[in-house]
């Protein structure tokens, strides 16, 4: 092995290292920053190694790419707002899958125009290109809902799961001609281009509370997508890169699609239940107490425990400091207030946990369902700002509605509840919450934000 | 099959268990993090779109390399700085008291 090689391959060594300490970190919140600063020097090294490969002739379009990728990338990571971060993954999610599928189509065609593609690679390549290109469009329909440029509502049309499951078959089943005969060019195309359309179809029929599955599958695509370019360039850091980035991606789809109620089957096959048509029982009949914001004040003034449940409509709100502001004053008069996240709250996986850190909250305070389930019950006052489903005791108590068996937390049995709502429009699953209703909970009507200034300029008066 | 697929498919199993026990243990806590993390870490899929952007295959190849290079970068540099602005947020309590704000 030449000197060259040998100081290359050990730059890609140091590289991997550096990625699974880095994610290490990430289980203890205090070395986390470090962590991951150690991991970006990891990537520099294994960029830098390969600008010094034999094979690089030369680097004006190199150069030109990284240049116009940090012009894209840098804004991209410092102007980004948090409460966008999980269109900004699922865009992400595309930009990883179209440099993977690329480099696959462009080492297709040159080992076809040279020696010809052998068996092996032919399968990496293979693997490489369809879970790309189903990456990119799929992220894209993900982007696009959350963005809201598309409608986030499932689209869906009859027969839809047999068009997925045979442009799918017909697509492996190229995939399978390939291995038998690489050298058919007009397969190859055909299977990229199926995976693309199969990208659209597989999250087109999905709603926006579906997202933090469907970005966590992706994930996992895209990661995939990477560990196969490493099979089919022969690079042992690419395939480790990869695999870490699948196996994180999987666990999270595991995790959400559990929060959610969902087999695993139904998400490795991105087959996901047809939307909730319509709900089991309708509200007819029932009233709801709203609760001014004088009332709540004086109830959170003299509560010893407060439990904020914070939901997609607190960071749609921009809410998140007014909740700080008004934690303040809950522990100046000796309360406690800590906060409930459910794992699917918000868009993505840990979505709330970052808002709230942003508005400055110790992550100390910010509980996991399982650990806070049980605190319900001595909670004085529950407060669920602009969260639904995650709080539908239809989930525990009836058997018609779509999300019964999803756990949920106990928020109805808080000594009181007040919920944050800007009508009494069902949430995004569209199911009607009897929480609502209940002889413990008061609505306190209008826009989060403005909600929750109106109430720190109650208690500040108190 | 050659033993070059043998150790290349180790190596991703292998590592796909460590992946697999890593990150069973990251809190839910920072799975936002976790995953802007990931997705940057998989970026390096920008070493293979260099040298498809260098080596000259041909210039369609190299048009493919180019775009590849930027989507890569893009999302190295993107998914670090998103990574750490992300992980700068996260403060216990006891540790604010006194300390520097922002």
């Amino acid at each position: 092995m030449n000197p060259r090689v040998v100081l290359i391959e050990a730059a890609y060594l140091l590289a991997s290292i550096l990625f699974i300490l880095g994610l290490r970190s990430l289980t203890i919140p205090d070395r986390a920053r470090r962590g991951m600063q150690l991991a970006a020097v990891g990537m520099l090294v294994a960029i830098v190694g390969t600008l010094v490969k034999q094979e690089i002739l030369s680097y004006g379009w190199i150069v030109g790419g990284l240049a116009l990728g940090t012009a894209i990338g840098y804004p991209l990571g410092v102007y980004v707002p948090m409460t966008a971060m999980p269109q900004r993954i699922a865009i992400s999610h595309m930009f990883g899958a179209v440099a993977a599928t690329l480099v696959g189509i462009a080492e297709y065609g040159h080992l076809q125009a040279t020696t010809g593609v052998p068996r092996g690679v032919m399968g990496a390549i293979g693997f490489e290109v369809l879970f790309g290109s189903l990456t990119i469009t799929g992220s894209f329909m993900a982007f696009g809902k959350l963005q809201e440029i598309l409608p986030s509502r499932p689209m869906t049309f009859r027969g839809q799961n047999y068009v997925s499951i045979l442009m799918f078959a017909t697509a492996a089943g190229l995939f399978g001609w390939l291995l038998f005969d690489p050298s058919n060019v007009a397969a190859f195309y055909s299977m990229v281009g199926l995976g693309l359309v199969f990208g659209v179809s597989l999250v087109l029929p999905i709603g926006g509370a579906d997202m933090p599955v469907v970005i966590s599958l992706l994930n996992s695509y895209a990661g995939l997508a990477a560990s196969a370019t490493g099979f089919a360039i022969n690079n042992n850091v690419l395939i480790i890169a990869g695999a870490l980035d699948g196996a994180s991606g999987f666990i999270l789809s595991i995790i959400m699609s559990r929060a959610m109620n969902r087999s695993f089957t139904n998400v490795l096959f991105g087959a996901f239940g047809a939307a909730p048509e319509a709900s089991a029982r309708t509200a007819s009949g029932l009233t709801v107490r709203s609760i001014t914001p004088e009332d709540a004040a004086i109830q959170l003034g003299f509560a010893r425990l407060v439990i904020v449940v914070p939901g997609y409509g607190m960071a749609v709100a921009q809410a998140q400091h007014q909740v700080r502001e008004l934690a303040a004053l809950v522990e100046k008069n000796g309360g406690n207030v800590l906060y409930a996240i459910h794992p699917v709250a918000g868009r993505m996986p840990g979505h709330m946990n970052v808002l709230l850190a942003e508005a400055d909250i110790a992550y100390d305070k910010l509980k996991e369902m399982d650990e806070i389930n049980d605190e319900f019950k001595n909670a004085d006052v529950a407060l669920v700002i602009g969260a639904n489903d995650v709080v539908n005791p239809a989930a525990r108590t009836d058997k018609g509605s779509p999300i019964y068996g999803m756990p949920i937390l106990n928020v109805d049995q808080a000594k009181q509840v007040i919920v944050m709502k800007r009508s009494m429009n069902p949430g995004f699953a569209g199911i009607e919450n009897e929480l609502f209703y209940a002889q413990n909970t008061a609505m306190l009507f209008g826009d989060a934000k403005a909600s929750l200034s109106k109430l720190v300029h109650e208690m500040k008066n108190a | 099959m050659a033993s070059l697929e043998i150790i290349q498919l180790y190596v991703f199993i292998l590592a796909g268990f460590v992946g697999f026990f890593v990150i069973t243990r990251v809190p839910s806590l920072l799975h936002t993090p976790l995953m802007s993390a990931t997705n940057a870490l998989s970026a390096i899929s920008l070493v293979g779109s260099l040298v498809i952007a260098g080596a000259g295959y041909s210039t369609l190849a190299t048009v493919l390399g180019f775009v590849a290079v930027t989507s890569a970068t893009i999302n190295v540099v993107g998914g670090f700085i998103i990574t750490d602005r992300m992980l700068k947020m996260f403060k216990r309590a006891d540790r604010k008291a006194g300390g520097e704000r922002k």
